[in-house]
């Protein structure tokens, strides 16, 4: 069974402690909400496991009957990122409708507001 | 209805700076000649021109939406406004004249008399004034087909958005309105609800000022928009309302 070639180990340690980083960094500067920092760091412990673990891939591939390992690799991670996808497009329409109706809560207090004000003109 | 009806015209509307000031003082002489008890307001909706400057020299409500939501939104909040101020009766009426508003009260009789939930004012019953272009009715036809299918009813002009609606309407419309273009799948909602829903023939006019939110380039998503719209809200629907 091939291993990872090392050089290629070696770019993929250094990418994922860059990619640990920049999600370390996002989380604490409040940029990063806790409950998408979860996934992020999920994703980024498994690529850790795979480039620390040489024949990690081709361990699981042979299990799982896969003839040629990258393919497995593919499937999954094309599979995690639709799912991913998917879940965002599910905050974006919660938050198109929140936004909405802040809109509408915004736009009846400017109108109850214009009329107080005429009210006490006139007062 | 005992006392008479409290009356809300909601104009929805975007860059109208030509047309609203004559469109709400039509209404206005409408409401003066019916002596209707109408109030009249316009939603604002985030124009770039200078409606909202002309709108405030109006004497009418209005409301100024912050952020453009297109005429679904419009007309949501319009709702929302008539539902939550008591009102006991509210029309939508376009701001860039198309709707003469002589026609109003012939909307409104079937409500007074409580014959529907809902009025449309359709340019297809008398085949008489504004009747667009061929496509267009093309379009329209194929929403009136649409809207048979789900809901069994035919609705000859089911994209016009002249229409009249009671309180029983409104505390539906006020918890769900359709987004982007909301006329033909308003229907399948008033349909799935059981409202009655009315078609008068009233007389319409060709656009005074401003363009229409659908363009031809637009038109395929359109159709894709709002087939799609009313095939999930009638999925929606059935299961919920059952």
């Amino acid at each position: 069974m091939d291993a990872i070639p090392f050089k290629v180990q070696i770019f993929s340690i250094l990418g994922v402690l860059a990619f640990m980083y920049i999600v370390a960094r996002l989380i604490v500067r409040g940029k990063l909400r806790e409950e998408y920092s979860i996934i992020w760091i999920l994703g980024t412990v498994l690529l850790a496991v795979f480039s620390v673990w040489r024949q990690g891939l081709q361990r699981i591939a042979a299990l799982l009957d896969v003839y040629y390992a990258p393919s497995l690799l593919f499937l999954i991670a094309l599979f995690a990122i639709i799912c991913f996808l998917l879940h965002l497009s599910i905050v974006v329409s919660k938050f198109q409708s929140q936004i909405k109706d802040l809109t509408y809560e915004l736009a009846l207090l400017k109108q109850e507001k214009l009329v107080d004000d005429k009210k006490t003109k006139t007062a | 209805m005992s006392t008479t009806p409290r009356i809300l015209v909601v104009i929805p509307c975007y860059n109208e700076e030509k047309t609203i000031a004559s469109v709400v003082a039509q209404i206005a002489e409408c409401r003066r000649l019916h002596q209707l008890n109408l109030d009249i307001l316009v939603v604002n909706d985030c124009s770039r021109d200078n409606t909202m400057r002309v709108v405030r020299q109006l004497d009418c409500l209005c409301l100024d939406l912050p952020v453009n939501l297109g005429i679904g939104g419009a007309m949501h909040s319009g709702y929302r406004y008539a539902y939550r101020y008591n009102y006991d009766i509210a029309i939508q009426v376009d701001g860039d004249g198309q709707h003469p508003a002589n026609e109003i009260p012939s909307l409104l009789t079937p409500l007074f008399s409580d014959k529907a939930d809902v009025v449309i004012g359709s340019r297809f019953l008398n085949r008489i004034g504004f009747q667009s272009t061929f496509t267009r009715r093309l379009g329209i036809r194929f929403f009136t087909g649409l809207n048979w299918l789900l809901i069994g009813q035919t609705i000859r002009d089911s994209t016009s958005g002249f229409r009249a609606m009671n309180r029983r309407t409104l505390a539906i419309v006020d918890g769900y309105y359709p987004d982007e273009y909301p006329e033909p799948e308003a229907i399948v909602q008033f349909g799935l609800h059981k409202l009655r829903i009315r078609e008068v023939p009233v007389e319409m006019l060709e656009r005074q000022g401003g363009v229409s939110s659908i363009t031809s380039f637009k038109s395929i998503y359109y159709m894709a928009k709002v087939t799609l719209g009313s095939l999930f809200l009638f999925a929606r629907l059935k299961n919920t309302l059952r």
